[in-house]
């Protein structure tokens, strides 16, 4: 069969001739879009460079000064006296504890919410409850502060007579409200993904809705509320105006939440807002503290994406 | 089929449809259908896009209960109770226990193989693990898909191949022993090879199970039914035994669909 199929071949043009060059005016454009697009890129991984700098670099000169091991064991955090410690748990305790109250609070209800609204609510409902929600962490964080100590301490020393004004139930449970909207959207948007056929296969088995919901629904959008959690987590560790208006400012290592307690977060502020001399000990601390924050956010971020990738939906 | 075939009046039925209409907001989708289903036997709804052959199958098991502004009337009875399962009375939840779906799409919840089969069992109320593990295998062997996953009941069910989703949908359906099987066009995602397997399972499944089918494959309909219903525009134009459908179709629009003059 070779050659005899293909008869006549017309001679052989040149791209341009047949005008299926490139073409340089389009080429250039497209090459300008580009850089331009890439630049608006490239400043937020500048950005995250020079944070990660700055807190590397400034922590570096600290260390000097205060032994790592000191750091992370002593039991102690006194970095504004003459006898000085610099024990971080002191603030890690104060920031975990805020977090794990707020976390209690706002991953059930964030879920139940997020439960009620993709799987029961009509779309009156869900069309109202959501903007309200989200609302919700429209607010000021500062707003937040003064409503936990000014209201829910109170309140809570109605039921606990033994509960200091300053303490980190209070600021805890309001974080949690905080951020409920961030875990019940999130949550939620992840449940509404999770395609109808797979509803209407539970369905189909003879399931009612709260079996479709808790069984099936919730499974297949698993890693999307992991995501919700991790972020809620995120949120609840990095905050800082509730705490430090409703937790007190002192360090005290705790662990338990009806006391007051600086976090790593409140004494930033503090320091921050203090006039201690640039380059001091003391000054540096807050980059130290900040580094260690930072570290904290990335373990959770690093957690939320092996969980991702884990139980990646697959429906 | 081997003729003389039996008289309809002297085949057991196991459920009828009478005068049934249905309605998806102000559209009529199903319009006074009459027609029976034979116990253990194959029904095959054909007709081209939009006849209503699928939103009629999902009016047997009310799927469409699921959504808003859908509304039936008339009557779908099951045998041998004789009980209208669209009347208001009945619970869905109950017609859904004793009919079970497989759809178009494989669409195994996301557990393992082993929950996925126990799903409908659970869901039953039944939670003792030596039963669990019996009726698994039971209805994996009934969906020839054990000798496939007797070894990996425990991995994900997402890792399956496309036809054996499908398959293990189909054991997740028998798996509660249904009294009807109702198949939504279930091969039409699946490549001609497993398209084969699913078709013999349909076949042997009819020894126990009354089957119908909604297929947009008019070979499939030929090759695995013994009763075909030809819809059009929500009526049903025909009904009879398939080969009499397929050889000496009565009505002129059966023929001109089946000989592919339309359609």
């Amino acid at each position: 069969m070779s050659g005899t199929l293909i008869t006549h071949i017309p001679q052989a043009m040149s791209p341009s001739e047949s005008r299926l060059a490139h073409r340089a005016s389009r080429h250039v454009k497209e090459k300008i879009i580009e850089s331009i697009l890439f630049l608006a890129a490239l400043v937020s991984v500048f950005t995250t460079l020079g944070i990660v700098y700055i807190l590397v670099s400034e922590s570096v000169v600290f260390f000097r000064h205060v032994p790592v091991w000191d750091f992370l064991t002593d039991t102690q955090w006194t970095p504004l006296f003459d006898d000085a410690h610099f024990g971080i748990v002191v603030l890690l305790s104060g920031t975990l504890v805020s977090s794990g109250v707020a976390l209690v609070v706002a991953i059930p209800l964030g879920t139940v919410i997020a439960i009620y609204l993709s799987e029961f609510a009509g779309p009156r409902i869900r069309e109202t409850v959501k903007p309200m929600l989200e609302l919700l962490s429209g607010v000021p964080t500062i707003v937040y502060g003064y409503f936990a100590l000014l209201f829910v301490t109170p309140l809570l020393q109605k039921f606990l007579p033994e509960l200091p004004g300053f303490n980190l139930l209070s600021a805890g449970i309001v974080m949690g409200i905080m951020i409920i909207p961030t875990v019940s959207s999130i949550a939620e948007d992840a449940m509404r993904a999770v395609p109808m056929s797979l509803r209407e296969g539970a369905y189909a088995m003879g399931s009612t809705r709260f079996q479709t919901a808790t069984r099936v629904v919730v499974p297949a959008a698993f890693s999307g509320i992991m995501a919700a959690y991790i972020l809620g987590i995120s949120r609840a560790v990095g905050e800082t105006m509730i705490l430090a208006v409703a937790a007190g400012m002192q360090p005290n290592l705790t662990w338990n939440p009806m006391e007051p307690a600086a976090t790593i977060t409140a004494f930033i502020v503090q320091v921050a807002l203090g006039d201690l001399p640039h380059g001091s000990v003391g000054y540096q601390t807050i980059f130290a503290a900040g580094l260690t924050l930072m570290l904290m956010t990335l373990v959770f971020n690093i957690l939320g994406y092996w969980l991702r990738t884990k139980y990646r939906e697959r429906y | 089929m081997a003729d003389p075939k039996p008289a309809l009046e002297s085949l057991p039925l196991k459920a009828h449809a009478a005068s049934l209409n249905f309605h998806y907001g102000t559209f009529q989708a199903l319009k006074k259908i009459d027609m029976p289903i034979y116990d253990k036997r194959v029904t095959a709804l054909i007709g081209p896009s939009g006849c209503g052959k699928s939103t009629f199958l999902r009016c047997f098991n009310r799927m469409h209960d699921l959504y808003p502004g859908n509304r039936y009337e008339g009557e779908i009875r099951l045998h041998p109770d004789n009980v209208n399962l669209l009347d208001r009375a009945v619970d869905p939840i109950e017609v859904r226990m004793r009919l079970s779906m497989v759809f178009q799409k494989p669409n195994p919840f996301p557990k393992t193989i082993f929950e996925n089969i126990a799903y409908g069992l659970r869901v039953r109320g039944l939670n003792k693990r030596a039963v669990l593990e019996e009726k698994v295998e039971e209805a994996l062997r009934g969906a020839a898909l054990w000798n496939e996953v007797k070894d990996r009941l425990h991995e994900q069910a997402f890792n399956l191949s496309g036809g054996q989703q499908q398959r293990l949908c189909i054991a997740r359906a028998l798996a509660t022993e249904p009294e009807i099987l109702l198949f939504d066009e279930p091969t039409s995602a699946l490549d001609p090879i497993a398209t084969a397997s699913i078709e013999e399972l349909i076949a042997e499944l009819k020894q126990k199970v009354t089957i119908l089918i909604v297929t947009h494959n008019m070979q499939q309909a030929a090759r695995v039914s013994d009763f075909t219903a030809y819809m059009y525009l929500g009526e049903l134009i025909e009904f009879g035994w398939t080969d009499d459908i397929f050889i000496k179709p009565k009505n002129p629009q059966t023929e001109a669909y089946i000989t592919g003059r339309f359609g």
